[in-house]
């Protein structure tokens, strides 16, 4: 069954028409890449999703229920979980506080103290805690975004560029944190660019290009498709 | 044993990540501070003891101001709205129901209350409505202005309610000072010693409260908001709630300092709400370090020191001089002089004690 659907989902800026039609659905316990070049649509679909934008049309299923009109933070509540591309973090407070304020929600005393450890140890900045996460370094604050996000214990976890500005060690380690996530049951929709990075994640890719959805499959038939190359590895391989 | 679990924890908040100062050291100095208070009018005249009292009262609007502005990330440029309902509301209540039975203590509630009413309304439609940023500064000078004018041109005596004529541009005075029912005749607050442990006592109290109420789970997302509004938001927040509620909390602050000036000096004028009054605060809880509540009280209490003596015995630019102060602060210290200060001496220290060593 699928956790997260769209059907004809459609929203326009002024002339602009960012999402056209989109028909996705993301099934659960699935781990699902959204590609395609700049300016395809992909963050304008996070934010649809996230309710941070209403949509021009259509309509979003979560887990079989209408939430087009749910305000963000109650899907938030309902098991969405959402890292963002420019890290999403609170920079004047310390790394232990970001989680804290993250896991508050439905945790307190000792068992929030022992869950911000597990968190931290599995987000390799145990040694960071005290420090003020403006000052972690980019790979670091992107963990911690990941960490904050997965706090809130998601059904289904949004990764927008989760890699971006990470070294290759940093990106590898990043997949290994998302397969572990998704060995316990969470489903994620994540935008990337790296390929090497869908390649070790994603289970299938969707491809979408002005808005609409290309194309659709695992990552061999993505690479394979003439047209995919053309719009968006063409750029790559140039 | 529960309620005790819950005493200790309550008290834990007192300190946290939200306030600075910890431990026994901090708690000594908190003492210290409290108990030269406290015999600062063995050693004074009754008069000047009185007159001093004035500082303590805008301490409150400042504490409220640090928590909506230095806390919640939200600039309000005008909380003498509320300074200025709560205190007309003061003087409109005590005028018409009297000062017998402990009834100013009454109406101070009621106009603290009305003020929170106020801000609840004006705050629904600002963070509901999703205003923030300059913009929220914008639509809350406007109000106290708003409100300024219109005061301003109630002097007609058309302009009354029940007995208590509003008088537009020259103020309503002849409302009573707190009083408190005592056998044996009532004991009336002027300004006075007693008056000043009285206010003293409050302002300890909200400090520990404010203190608390940072360090809570409350505090936390208020901190987050302002921090990175969208990040709390998608943590599943409704940071509008919570925007809402350290507003409201502030601005009945910013109500309670109206009351006690008004009680204070039996006065309260159309200006208090005008265009300098309105920055005043800003400038208080700007130079002092509005993210704390502690530099904030000490910073407004320093300031207000300041700008008292430059009006008294300077000359006509303290005004100015508050406006060059603001803009330095900005601009050469923006958490404030304590922090500033504070993190230039430490520094200096290290420096030195590495010289040392080498």
């Amino acid at each position: 069954m699928a956790i997260l659907q769209t059907r004809k989902l459609d929203k326009w800026f002024g002339g602009l028409h960012v999402t056209d039609n989109v028909d996705f659905a993301l099934e659960q316990g699935e781990v699902h890449c959204l590609i395609g070049p700049n300016g395809a649509g992909k963050s304008t679909f996070f934010k649809l999703v996230l309710g941070e934008h209403a949509p021009s049309g259509g309509e979003i299923l979560y887990d079989g229920e209408d939430i087009t009109r749910t305000k963000s933070y109650e899907r938030i509540r309902r098991g969405i979980s959402v890292k963002f591309q420019v890290p999403g973090i609170f920079q004047a407070l310390r790394v232990r506080q970001n989680l804290q304020i993250a896991l508050q929600h439905h945790l307190q005393g000792a068992s929030l103290d022992e869950e911000i450890d597990r968190l931290l140890e599995f987000l390799k900045l145990k040694d960071t805690e005290k420090q003020l996460a403006g000052s972690l370094s980019h790979g670091q604050k992107q963990w911690l975004e990941i960490g904050m996000a997965i706090a809130l214990k998601p059904r289904l976890l949004l990764l927008d560029e989760p890699t971006a500005g990470m070294t290759p060690d940093e990106t590898h380690a990043t997949g290994e944190m998302v397969q572990a996530l998704n060995a316990d049951g969470v489903s994620v929709l994540a935008v990337e660019h790296d390929m090497a990075f869908v390649r070790q994640i994603a289970q299938r890719v969707t491809v979408l290009h002005f808005g609409k959805v290309f194309a659709q499959g695992t990552i061999e038939e993505i690479v394979a498709d003439e047209r995919v190359a053309a719009i968006y590895l063409g750029e790559i391989h140039a | 044993m529960a309620s005790r679990n819950l005493l200790t924890s309550t008290l834990g908040l007192l300190e946290g990540p939200q306030t600075l100062g910890k431990g026994v050291g901090f708690w000594s100095g908190f003492l210290v501070v409290l108990a030269l208070a406290c015999a600062y009018p063995l050693f004074a005249d009754g008069y000047d003891v009185g007159n001093n009292v004035y500082f303590f009262n805008w301490a409150f609007m400042a504490l409220g101001l640090s928590l909506i502005w230095g806390y919640g990330g939200a600039l309000s440029f005008g909380q003498t709205a509320f300074f200025g309902v709560a205190g007309y509301a003061y003087g409109v209540l005590t005028i018409n129901i009297g000062d017998a039975y402990g009834l100013t203590f009454v109406s101070l509630i009621a106009a603290v209350g009305l003020s929170a009413l106020f801000a609840a309304v004006l705050g629904y439609f600002l963070f509901f409505g999703r205003i923030s940023g300059v913009f929220l500064g914008i639509v809350t000078l406007s109000v106290t202005l708003v409100l300024e004018r219109f005061m301003s041109q109630t002097a007609g005596p058309e302009w009354a309610i029940g007995s208590a004529r509003l008088n537009g541009f020259n103020g309503m005075g002849g409302m009573p000072s707190l009083t408190i029912p005592w056998p044996g005749g009532d004991i009336v607050l002027y300004p006075d010693v007693t008056l000043y442990y009285l206010t003293l006592a409050l302002l300890v109290i909200v400090y520990l409260a404010l203190r608390m109420l940072v360090n809570s789970r409350f505090g936390n997302v208020l901190v987050a908001i302002r921090e990175n509004p969208q990040r709390a938001e998608m943590l599943g927040y409704d940071i509008r709630r919570y925007q809402l509620g350290a507003f409201v909390v502030g601005s009945g602050l910013a109500g309670l300092s109206g009351v006690l000036y008004t009680a204070w000096g039996n006065y309260i004028t159309p200006s208090s709400m005008g265009m300098s009054a309105a920055a005043l605060p800003v400038v208080w809880v700007a130079v002092g370090g509005r993210s704390d509540l502690t530099t904030t009280l000490f910073g407004t209490l320093l300031v207000l020191a300041g700008f008292q003596y430059l009006t008294i015995y300077g000359s006509q630019y303290a005004l100015v001089v508050m406006g060059f102060l603001l803009v330095v602060t900005i601009l050469a210290a923006p958490s404030g002089i304590f922090i500033t200060v504070g993190s230039l001496f430490s520094k200096g220290l290290r420096r030195r004690l590495a010289r040392e060593r080498s």
